[in-house]
């Protein structure tokens, strides 16, 4: 199995680290050409107009698109913006994904916070300890797209729509791997 | 659901966030949004580049909240503003604005030449330059959730960059090398806390990220600020005191992403109007530069 990590701005590397540690190949994806003979596709967290304006630059909107109608792909903070239809505001989208977010919603750096999250896809291991950094809300959800997990106060910060994942955390800033696994399930 | 915030994971979380990107030091609402549209990943707020400091004089400060916070509202990626080495106060003001990051900075007129700034008391995380492993550590010693080397600000001249970096990532390397029962002895050289020297042989790197600082001013300097192994560039006065901003600054950021594609860097590179007029670090006086602030 080969998963690719949108490398264009963010932490790709963490993700790729996740990803050896599970014994899977993980590759860099900066180009159209990198998407080639891949089973699945991260879009790590970073800033979501960063990678944004770069996909548009080097040609990647589309054959990422393309992509994303076959396969897996899980997007982290930046990469759950980038792939929903809606971020209310004017910024490349990749709309693969049938939900709206809303960028900073939890407010700005001095409200980063870690939180424990109960995602029962996850199976054993209790609670699910979170990192949201300048974290975005997935402020809604629509059919087919399905809620994964809330935070306390029922805002959405986990969603899935068949293959796709959109978290509004970071996985890759643990040391869980639980969810880097979920994901991996997905690309089968 | 308890919601634990400041901690140093959502510190050190924001700046991993910032990698492999550009930092951008901007002094009006409208170069915010021009580095925003370039793809900048943060921006740096303050009322004067380096490059004018250096020629304006004076004692360089805290720059006006009002300039800050209109800066904030222009943009939507994060800014940092930069409080004078020492200067708590200061930095309790910018976590009052609710700045994403404090830089710790050296480019300002330093109000302790003792003491740096105790950070771990803050919610906000910081950045702080440094010139060689000891400087890094002892800045992450004090709660610095990220790091920067500090090149010469506002010369447009990249080599105190290279020389920074090198050292930096020349001593962990060196350091990767040494039996444990070194370890100390190397602490102490350094003058780093024996702890971070050890987790630093453990890791291979700084426990925190990395960035590029002071000097960089075209896409090949940026790339090669990349390639000798930081994990992004800030551009102070390189962008907003050349030719063509706007462009000079997209061209940047996709250097930084396609690091290790000569193709494309030579693509970027092309047609970018005048750089910024540098000054050659080697025929400055010692007193004029300013890597020096900081203990």
């Amino acid at each position: 199995m080969k998963i690719g990590v949108l490398a264009l701005q963010g932490d790709f590397a963490e993700h790729i680290t996740m990803l050896k540690r599970l014994g899977v190949e993980a590759v860099e994806v900066r180009l159209p050409v990198h998407l080639d003979g891949l089973d699945g596709l991260i879009i790590p967290g970073g800033e979501s107009t960063t990678i944004g304006k770069l996909s548009v630059d080097f040609g990647l909107i589309e054959p990422l698109r393309d992509f994303g109608r076959q396969q897996a792909v899980w997007g982290t903070c930046a990469g759950a913006i980038f792939l929903s239809k809606d971020a209310r505001r004017s910024q490349p989208l990749l709309g693969l994904m049938d939900i709206t977010v809303e960028r900073n919603a939890f407010g700005r750096q001095v409200d980063s916070f870690e939180a424990d999250l109960d995602i029962p896809e996850l199976g054993e291991g209790g609670a699910y300890h979170a990192v949201f950094i300048r974290a975005p809300i997935i402020e809604s959800v629509s059919n087919p797209a399905r809620i994964l997990s809330a935070v306390s106060d029922g805002r959405i910060v986990a969603a899935q729509q068949g293959k796709l994942l959109a978290t509004s955390f970071h996985p890759e800033l643990t040391d869980d791997d639980r969810f880097h696994r979920y994901f991996l399930t997905l690309t089968k | 659901m308890e919601q634990l915030t400041g901690t140093f994971a959502v510190k050190k979380g924001l700046a991993q966030m910032l990698k492999g990107g550009v930092i951008m030091d901007v002094v009006t609402a409208e170069h915010a949004r021009i580095a925003e549209d370039a793809g900048a990943c943060a921006v740096m707020a303050l009322e004067r580049v380096p490059a004018d400091i250096r020629v304006q004089g004076g004692v360089a400060r805290m720059s006006d909240p009002d300039l800050i916070e209109s800066i904030m509202a222009a943009v939507s990626i994060p800014v940092m503003a930069k409080c004078r080495i020492g200067h708590f106060v200061e930095a309790q003001i910018l976590e009052a604005i609710g700045v994403d990051y404090i830089d710790e900075s050296e480019v300002l007129t330093p109000a302790d030449e003792a003491h740096h700034i105790y950070k771990h008391d803050f919610k906000v995380p910081f950045v702080c330059g440094c010139r060689n492993l000891g400087e890094a550590l002892r800045r992450i010693g004090e709660g610095a959730a990220m790091i920067r080397t500090k090149g010469e600000a506002g010369t447009g001249d990249v080599v105190e960059a290279v020389r920074h970096a090198r050292s930096v990532l020349g001593e962990i390397r060196r350091l990767q090398n040494k039996p444990d029962e070194e370890l100390m002895s190397y602490a102490k050289e350094l003058g780093a806390p024996f702890e971070l020297v050890k987790e630093v042989k453990e890791l291979g790197r700084l426990p925190v990220v990395n960035f590029a600082a002071g000097g960089v001013a075209t896409p090949a300097d940026a790339a090669l600020m990349m390639q000798l192994g930081v994990d992004g560039v800030f551009v102070g006065s390189g962008i907003f005191k050349s030719g063509d901003p706007a462009k000079r600054a997209a061209a940047i950021v996709k250097a930084v992403t396609h690091y290790n594609d000569p193709g494309i860097l030579a693509e970027v590179s092309r047609n970018l109007g005048e750089a910024m007029v540098g000054i050659n670090v080697s025929g400055m006086d010692e007193a004029e530069r300013i890597a020096g602030r900081g203990w």
